[in-house]
């Protein structure tokens, strides 16, 4: 019952208050001379400095659903949900000459999306088209996915109807509207110093009331002994080896390839706001790694999930252990913490709507001031329909289609990720491999299956079905690497055949040097003024 | 290899001469470790011996963790902007 929790109730509800009344004000955060450009209300003025996007960036991929869905997945599996941290210390080196060269590139042409570089580069409006749509459904389960974060804590403190989610993703629709980016990146300052606060306390202050870290491994191993599963335990089993460093490398090259991490990037000042903090990011990692550990003390603790949803056991043990109010303090983080990549990524889909679908097949003419109405407006629908999935679908298939976006916008790769680094591939290839990758990878998918689910049965994929490998190998390899693997060689084949046929590469409008611009180098609509003087 | 072969659609801009700046640099090798570390599984993938209480699996990659920034923080330091 509710009224059992009314302290974490109100505290909840006040903090939400707060950042709701913080995200209108946002519009009138570092003054922009007019919202009606993409520029301001998509990108947040294109000038965040190392703090904003610090926070901005952190609150964008450390979601409430991570902070919700890896502890539960190291409940129930172990070591193998920890593939969080080596994937989130991976990720950062990889992306980090990416990272720069696409702002740098963005910056002097003004693209907004991944979708609008892929556009400038190869030529090739269907190419973009195809990469929009990969963008825009892998980020819709994720949108939804936030929502089960909000569930999770919602049901926990014993609001089981769907009142308290429509008003609270109503509320985020409404701030998103009026103050675009600059909303979600204002909050996510009182969204990360929660986060912070409560996980130190909780690290510190559980394990002393469960005899301390060696314990509670303890515990939790002999826990995992007695589940009839043979691969979950403290460590990985032999078998399981491959398929956590595959999902760790290949869940870091998906990260930013996701039209909403690139919006956290495109929005800040300059390179060095970005090389700062690829280096100072993995803090939250440090955080994400204390996180998933919350999954062993909720073992240790003996807590349970409440009708069988294993995303209710961080919330659980937060209800179990602490005071009411601090429980109330953790809830409101894990609930804002759902709200900010909420909004960054309905803004980030919204803008591939307005830059790739609506600018480029319905309205050629579209002026700043309606992409950012029409941006706006999609923003809405975006998330509404995510609303409408959690309830009106079962939540288990937003997961299956979570699972499934990881996979797909992998298959971007190659014209978002090598494209700012070499323009070899010919947009024909790259269009082949991104259609043989996206087949290959939902029918793998399709194809896995576990004792309770004949399809979709998660993305790791049999090694004994892949070709070449002896039928008894054990353990599985993550989808989507497979499949990007497949794609690239499809790509380079076709691209060498088209160069053979003489078929024409599209234009390319980037210089190289485009490539290494900095802040106040000229940009592209800047030129003509600068000649005329 | 940024010059299109076919006629452009429309005049671009002029634009002036292209800078000879570039994002190659020996530092960026110092990147690597960072990727590699994590996903060679079998150096770490052991309960034993512990620190603090925490198996190997757990405080290893959280030393990792340290070497990403460190690495990260490295190529910042010799690659940024000078002036």
């Amino acid at each position: 019952m509710w009224r059992d929790h009314l302290t974490e109730l109100i505290i909840f509800a006040a903090l939400f208050a707060l950042v709701s009344v913080m995200g209108f004000i946002a519009a009138r955060w570092r003054r922009p001379t007019t919202m009606e450009h993409l520029d301001e209300w998509g990108l947040g003025g294109r000038n965040f400095g190392s703090w904003i996007t610090w926070f901005l960036i952190g609150g964008d991929i450390y979601t409430a659903y991570t902070f919700v869905a890896v502890p539960a997945l190291v409940f129930g599996a172990g070591a193998a949900g920890f593939f969080a941290v080596p994937y989130t210390i991976i990720v950062y080196p990889l992306v980090f000459l990416f990272l720069i060269r696409l702002w740098s590139v963005s910056h002097v042409h003004g693209f907004v999306t991944p979708a609008d570089f892929v556009r400038a580069r190869f030529g090739s409006p269907t190419l973009a088209l195809l990469i929009a749509i990969t963008g825009i459904v892998a980020t819709m389960p994720y949108i939804a996915l936030q929502l089960v974060g909000i569930e999770a804590v919602l049901r926990t403190m014993g609001l089981n109807g769907e009142w308290p989610l429509i008003i609270a993703f109503t509320v985020l629709a409404a701030y998103t509207y009026q103050s675009g980016l600059r909303a979600p990146a204002l909050i996510a300052f009182v969204k990360d110093s929660l986060i912070y606060v409560v996980i130190l306390v909780a690290v510190l202050y559980i394990p002393s009331r469960l005899g301390g870290w060696g314990a509670i491994f303890d515990a939790a191993q002999e826990h995992f002994d007695q589940t009839p599963a043979p691969t979950d335990g403290i460590v990985l089993p032999a078998s399981g080896q491959i398929g956590y460093a595959t999902l760790a490398l290949g869940s870091a090259l998906a990260l930013f390839l996701y039209p909403h991490s690139t919006t956290g990037v495109l929005a800040s000042r300059s390179r060095d706001v970005i090389k700062r903090n690829m280096s100072a990011l993995p803090a939250y990692s440090f955080l994400l790694g204390l996180i998933a550990l919350l999954g062993f003390m909720a073992i240790a603790a003996g807590v349970t999930s409440s009708d069988g949803d294993t995303n209710t056991i961080v919330p659980n043990l937060f209800d179990e252990m602490f005071p009411d109010w601090f429980a109330g303090l953790a809830f409101a983080a894990i609930g804002i913490g759902a709200l900010v990549p909420a909004a960054i990524m309905s803004i980030a889909a919204a803008n591939l709507f307005t830059r790739n679908i609506y600018r480029e097949y319905l309205r050629p003419n579209a002026s700043d001031a309606e992409e950012a109405r029409v941006s706006k407006l999609v923003s809405l629908i975006v998330k509404f329909g995510a609303l409408l999935c959690i309830l009106v679908l079962n939540p288990s298939f937003s997961i299956d289609l979570q699972l499934i976006g990881g996979v797909i916008i992998i298959q971007t790769l190659p014209a978002v990720g090598l494209g700012v680094f070499t323009r070899w591939f010919h947009r024909v290839g790259l269009i082949a491999g991104w259609v043989v990758g996206m087949v290959l990878s939902i029918w793998m998918l399709y194809s896995i299956s576990s004792p309770t689910r004949a399809h979709f049965a998660g993305s790791s994929y049999p090694l004994a079905n892949l070709p070449l490998v002896p039928d008894d190998t054990a353990g599985g390899i993550w989808t989507g690497l497979v499949a990007l693997v497949v794609n690239l060689v499809v790509s380079a084949v076709v691209t060498v055949l088209c160069r053979r046929a003489g078929l024409a590469d599209g234009q390319d409008r980037t210089r190289s040097d485009d490539y290494v611009a900095d802040q106040g180098d000229p940009k592209v609509k800047d030129v003509p003024e600068l000649v005329n003087h | 290899m940024t010059v299109p072969e076919s006629a452009p659609d429309t005049e671009p801009p002029q634009r002036p001469p292209a800078s000879r700046r570039t994002d190659a640099s020996p530092w960026n090798w110092f990147l690597l470790p960072a990727i590699v570390l994590p996903i060679m599984t079998f150096i770490y993938n052991n309960d034993e011996p512990r620190l603090l209480g925490f198996p190997m699996f757990y405080w290893f990659q959280f030393a990792l963790i340290l070497v990403g920034v460190g690495c990260t923080t490295l190529v910042y330091q010799k690659t940024k902007r000078r002036g």
